[in-house]
């Protein structure tokens, strides 16, 4: 870890001139990401921005009829939200499947969105990381790569994104607001994070000094068919193999409105809008969920290690429909085990 | 009525509120005024040369005080003798900082040693070292063919016995035959509390040393040797441990560096390891076993061949008894087994709890499964036709054996007969039900150890020994024992441990605490029993007059006559009335070899498992354990319990999700952190009970205690894989069992 000063801002405006000022500064909320990352040495901020005391930790109603998560309400704040349980269940349920309930408790809705992958060659500097040390190489490709992604990756990067919470905002698309030196500005969801392509370094699309300060929900929460399916190596404390968010709007047994994303398999969260449309207006059999499945997968490549995500994302993607269609998850106030 | 009898009742720990309110301090805890930090430099290649360290861009921040290297390492012992410890391997013991030769990955290869953590911690990340790399090998399969037998390897390891009968014949001509592999990769201890020591400089070379350890006089031993210290100038202090394993059994280069970097500077150093430094050493190797098994029409075992390839570094030749347990644990006239080591460019493997029996018994009761299966018996029944009634490697009766009752007593408390023999015949909606069991055997070992014991006059009993508690529950067990011998109530007997300035015990280890410092500390009680006799029969119409030890009891804070227990005599009156203030007393306690010899003595245990496997994910859940344990007498079935429940965590983790993964391109273990090496969780355990099968043993030792530290992690991983076969129709062979493999 290298020295570092610190200093704390109350308001939006101050921080985002605080971190223009200094070269090399980074934000700090939670902290639960950027503090590992500080003593492997992978991040080396010379001045952290600190965010708590900034008056973004409400969870209050849009105009538009949606619902507005301050940038640094608590994953867990948000999680046991009123509202949020009622009326955007998936969520509720992703960002329980995420970390522990220790994490949960420090990290805050803009940190989730800026965790960094958990490849190994990442948080180790004795190996060549693109990502890290742009042009130094990837250690995963062609090494141990069994949590590594299956879609969207490069040749300079196959690391996966580690959110859950993320895999239910694609699903939901929300939009991210953002402040920075030029002024505020929203991103769609989709579009908020990127693919590694020839650039890995660049986990998204903020520009240099922006700070989240908020994510808008949609009116519409799919409060009634979602499910959340988490697949991982233990039951709890572990990032996903493969996640999906399931959504479905049904009338009688037709698909109305779908939404796909999935987890654990790419570089950002893996909405796939092809599939929603295989399922729109179809009936909600199993046949129909094995198209859209089959859809996601289709262009799907495995590195060695995690040949076996393909087909796991496969399967993963019709039970998680299934278990939405029956309407059978629901929020939950104590996380009550629901792992495969 | 006794109101003293401690031993066999349930008794919390007595360190527990020390442990739970911050008390208790660990090693790298202790406060010493005027303390400066090390931090440990890792190589980052896995073999090659440091072509320069470059020492003085680091010395230049205000604040480090030195950076120790090879470059700049004062001269200290030079023949191999020195750096052995106690339990050392055969070979040339790693000597961290020793010359510029990279043996393995993440070597210590330098100290920096400054005014704060901080500073060190910052230092060590700009310190530049030039390498020159070299071509490693740290893959086990490239040296399948190289392996080689081992020459003489530590303490307790036993080459494994000359073949009997024909094996290959045998195999040949049965009825039923198998022939697999089975696989576990490395594992590493990771225990919670990181590695460190603090060393306080007393000034002229005196030192007193805080080190995470499981055996103060080894570490004492290792350091005098290494340093040139007299034991009077190097005092080694542990007194509470945060969990163990094994990896604390010899002493780490944390303690080396810490104290080398004292005599330096003249001063208080301590040194703590970071996690990832966690994985810089000892391990359980990643091991290859070949099994094979041939039965008669009877069902009885017609051949049984078990062979083991593990790794081992350059340097040294780790050993352990993988396979030799095979030929003793089932009931076999014609038996093969054979046991190699490769060398790679890694450290030294290190025992880690039940080391080789919790690798062999995996791969022999897996076998065992398969071989039920395929004659289409029972698995209980298929062990029940093999019983072994007396160890065929050794030729002798054992001591005690109560293993068929624990399959009875463990079948039957687990509903065994509700298991439908058929593989995937069971099923909860999306889930395969299966049950699996499996068994083992573990050694029962006395050690020679001693105690000191001190009678003070207001009644209160202070006994010592220099051993550890790594959590196992020594401190109360102890205790128990000290009280029941002279009994005196619980709260007036304090057991201290830890400390080279105590008599000596071994490193502890091999579940052997309990027999050998338990059977001292009763010795040493029973000699202060005499003494206080004698002065009782002194007093002025003593009613003890002319009764000989044998013809008195020592109960409820009294001695008295055991024909006659009105004539009695309070122990607090017998040190008052002598006028002395206190009895003090030291004794050993040595294995009786004449009764011991001729037995073969071990623990048994036999696990019976219920898994539920998601059908399309392949995501197993182990929903019950019952463990049944036959361990001699059990002190404390509290602690004992706990013993066997961390055991069975353990052996869930070893079946499902411990493994440490090493990326041969670059010889280094990638997922080095308690985010990536996973071991269950809460949410991973669910029903898990213990059964200790009664079993009385008059030779193993005076309390007839087998230890439980280790024999409840055999058959785990075991009657895991086989309840995942039962469930699933799928045999994995390789451990961890991922999901993947059962997709």
């Amino acid at each position: 870890m290298n020295p570092f000063t610190y200093s704390s801002a109350t308001a939006v405006e101050d921080a985002v001139r605080d971190n223009a000022s200094h070269e090399g500064a980074a934000y700090i909320g939670g902290g639960t990401n950027l503090l590992d990352l500080m003593k492997e040495n992978v991040a080396r901020p010379t001045h952290l921005v600190g965010l708590n005391k900034l008056p973004l930790t409400s969870i209050e109603p849009t105009p538009e009829g949606g619902l507005r998560l301050g940038a640094l309400a608590t994953n867990a704040d948000t999680a046991w939200n009123e509202e949020v349980k009622r009326r955007y269940p998936l969520l509720n349920q992703a960002i329980l499947a995420g970390a522990s309930p220790q994490l949960r408790n420090m990290a805050t809705n803009g940190g989730n969105l800026l965790q960094r992958t958990r490849c190994y060659y990442f948080y180790d500097t004795a190996t060549p990381c693109n990502k890290r040390e742009p042009g130094s190489g990837c250690g995963a490709i062609g090494g141990f790569n069994r949590i590594h992604a299956i879609l969207g990756a490069s040749e300079q990067c196959i690391a996966t994104h580690p959110s859950d919470m993320c895999i239910a905002l694609a699903a939901l698309a929300a939009t991210v607001r953002v402040s920075g030196p030029r002024g505020e500005r929203t991103i769609p969801f989709e579009d908020f994070h990127r693919l590694p392509g020839t650039t890995p370094e660049r986990d998204n699309n903020l520009e240099p000094g922006e700070l989240i300060t908020g994510l808008d929900l949609p009116a519409k929460g799919f409060e009634k068919n979602f499910s959340y399916l988490k697949l991982r190596d233990r039951n709890s404390y572990a990032f996903a193999l493969v996640s999906v968010a399931a959504a479905l709007e049904l009338d009688g047994d037709t698909i109305k409105d779908a939404r796909l994303a999935l987890g654990g398999v790419a570089h950002k969260p893996w909405r796939d809008q092809e599939a929603e449309n295989l399922l729109k207006g179809q009936p909600a059999t199993p046949e129909t969920f094995a198209r859209a499945a089959a859809k996601v997968v289709e262009s799907a490549v495995g590195q060695g290690s995690n040949n076996f995500k393909i087909e796991l994302a496969r399967r993963a993607i019709v039970r998680a429909l299934k278990q939405a269609a029956e309407g059978s998850q629901h929020a939950s106030d104590v996380f009550l085990n629901s792992n495969p | 009525m006794s109101t003293t009898n401690y031993i066999g009742k349930p008794t919390s720990r007595v360190d527990g509120p020390a442990k739970v309110t911050g008390a208790a301090t660990y090693a790298a805890e202790f406060q010493v005024p005027n303390l400066a930090y090390g931090w440990v430099v890792s190589s980052a290649i896995a073999k090659g040369r440091i072509t320069k360290v470059h020492s003085e861009e680091v010395l230049a921040i205000p604040g480090v005080l030195e950076v120790f290297s090879h470059e700049n390492v004062p001269s200290l012992a030079w023949f191999d003798r020195n750096y052995k410890d106690d339990v050392a391997p055969g070979g040339s013991p790693f000597r961290p900082l020793h010359e510029d030769k990279i043996q393995f990955n993440q070597q210590p290869i330098a100290l920096v040693v400054a005014e704060t953590l901080e500073l060190a911690r910052y230092a060590s990340s700009v310190l530049r070292i030039d390498y020159e790399e070299e071509k490693h090998e740290t893959d086990i399969e490239a040296k399948r063919d190289e392996g080689f037998e081992p020459g003489n390897g530590k303490s307790g390891w036993m080459p494994p016995p000359p073949p009997r009968g024909n094996p290959d014949k045998a195999w040949e001509e049965a009825e039923h035959r198998l022939e697999h592999e089975y696989v576990h990769g490395a594992q590493h201890h990771n225990p919670m509390e990181m590695f460190g020591a603090t060393v306080e400089w007393r000034g002229d070379k005196k030192l007193t040393v805080y080190d995470k350890t499981q055996g103060v006089v080894n570490v004492q031993n290792y350091l005098t040797k290494i340093f040139g210290l007299s034991k009077d100038d190097c005092r080694v202090i542990n007194h509470y441990m945060g969990g163990g394993f094994g990896s604390g059994l010899r002493p780490q280069y944390s303690v080396f560096l810490a104290v080398l970097a004292s005599l330096e500077l003249k001063r208080s150093v301590r040194v703590t390891l970071t996690r990832q430094q966690m994985f810089s050493f000892g391990h359980r190797p990643h091991t290859l076993q070949y099994v094979k098994l041939g039965t008669n029409p009877d069902g009885t075992l017609a051949a049984l061949q078990h062979h083991a390839l593990h790794e081992t570094s350059q340097f040294e030749e780790y050993t352990e008894n993988v396979v030799n347990w095979s030929g003793m644990l089932y009931q076999c006239e014609n038996v093969k087994l054979g046991y190699q080591l490769a060398k790679l460019d890694v450290f030294t493997p290190q025992d880690m709890r039940a080391p080789g029996a919790a690798t062999g018994s995996f791969a022999l009761e897996v076998a065992m499964d398969e071989m039920a299966a395929a004659a289409g018996i029972d698995p209980i029944d298929f062990r029940i036709r093999n019983y072994a009634e007396e160890d065929q490697n050794a030729g002798k009766p054992f001591s005690s054996k109560r293993l068929r009752d624990c399959y009875h007593q463990g079948a039957a408390k687990f509903g065994w007969d509700q298991r439908n023999p058929q593989p995937r015949s069971m099923r909860k909606g999306n889930r395969l039900v299966g049950y699996g069991m499996a068994g083992g055997v573990w050694d029962a070992t006395q050690k020679k150890a001693a105690a000191k014991a001190t009678l003070t006059a207001d009644g209160q009993l202070l006994v010592s020994s220099a051993t550890a508690d790594i959590g196992t529950g020594t401190y109360t067990i102890m205790t128990q024992i000290a009280a029941e011998t002279l009994g005196l109530p619980l709260e007036a007997v304090t057991f201290k441990l830890g400390d080279t300035d105590m008599p000596e015990a071994p490193v502890q280890g091999g579940s052997w605490t309990a027999a050998s410092v338990g059977s001292a500390v009763k010795s040493v009680c029973e000699a202060i029993g005499e003494k206080l006799l004698k002065l009782a029969q002194k007093m002025e119409g003593s009613p003890l007059k002319g009764a000989s030890p044998d013809e008195v009891e020592f109960v409820n804070g009294q001695i008295r006559l055991r024909q006659d227990p009105d004539n009695a005599v309070v122990i607090r009156d017998v040190l008052q009335a002598s006028g002395e203030t206190k009895l003090e007393t030291d004794s050993s306690a040595t294995p009786n070899m004449l009764k011991q010899g001729t037995h073969s003595m071990h623990s048994h245990n036999a696990v019976f498992v219920e898994v539920e496997v998601d059908e399309e994910f392949g995501t197993v859940h182990v929903t019950r354990v019952l463990n049944a344990v036959a361990a001699g007498r059990i002190l404390n079935p509290k602690t004992a319990r706990s013993q066997v429940l961390g055991s069975i965590v353990w052996g869930i983790s070893m079946a499902l999700m411990e493994e440490t993964i090493m990326d041969h391109q670059f010889g280094r273990y990638m997922n080095h952190n308690y985010s990536e090496y996973h071991i269950p969780v809460q949410a991973d355990i669910h029903d898990i009970e213990v059964l200790f099968v009664e079993e009385e043993d008059d030779v193993v030792n005076p309390l007839g205690v087998k230890g439980v530290g280790e024999i409840g992690l055999l058959g785990v991983a075991a009657a895991i894989t086989n309840a995942v076969y039962h469930a699933t129709g799928k045999r994995v062979r390789d451990l961890p069992i991922y999901l993947d493999k059962l997709l």
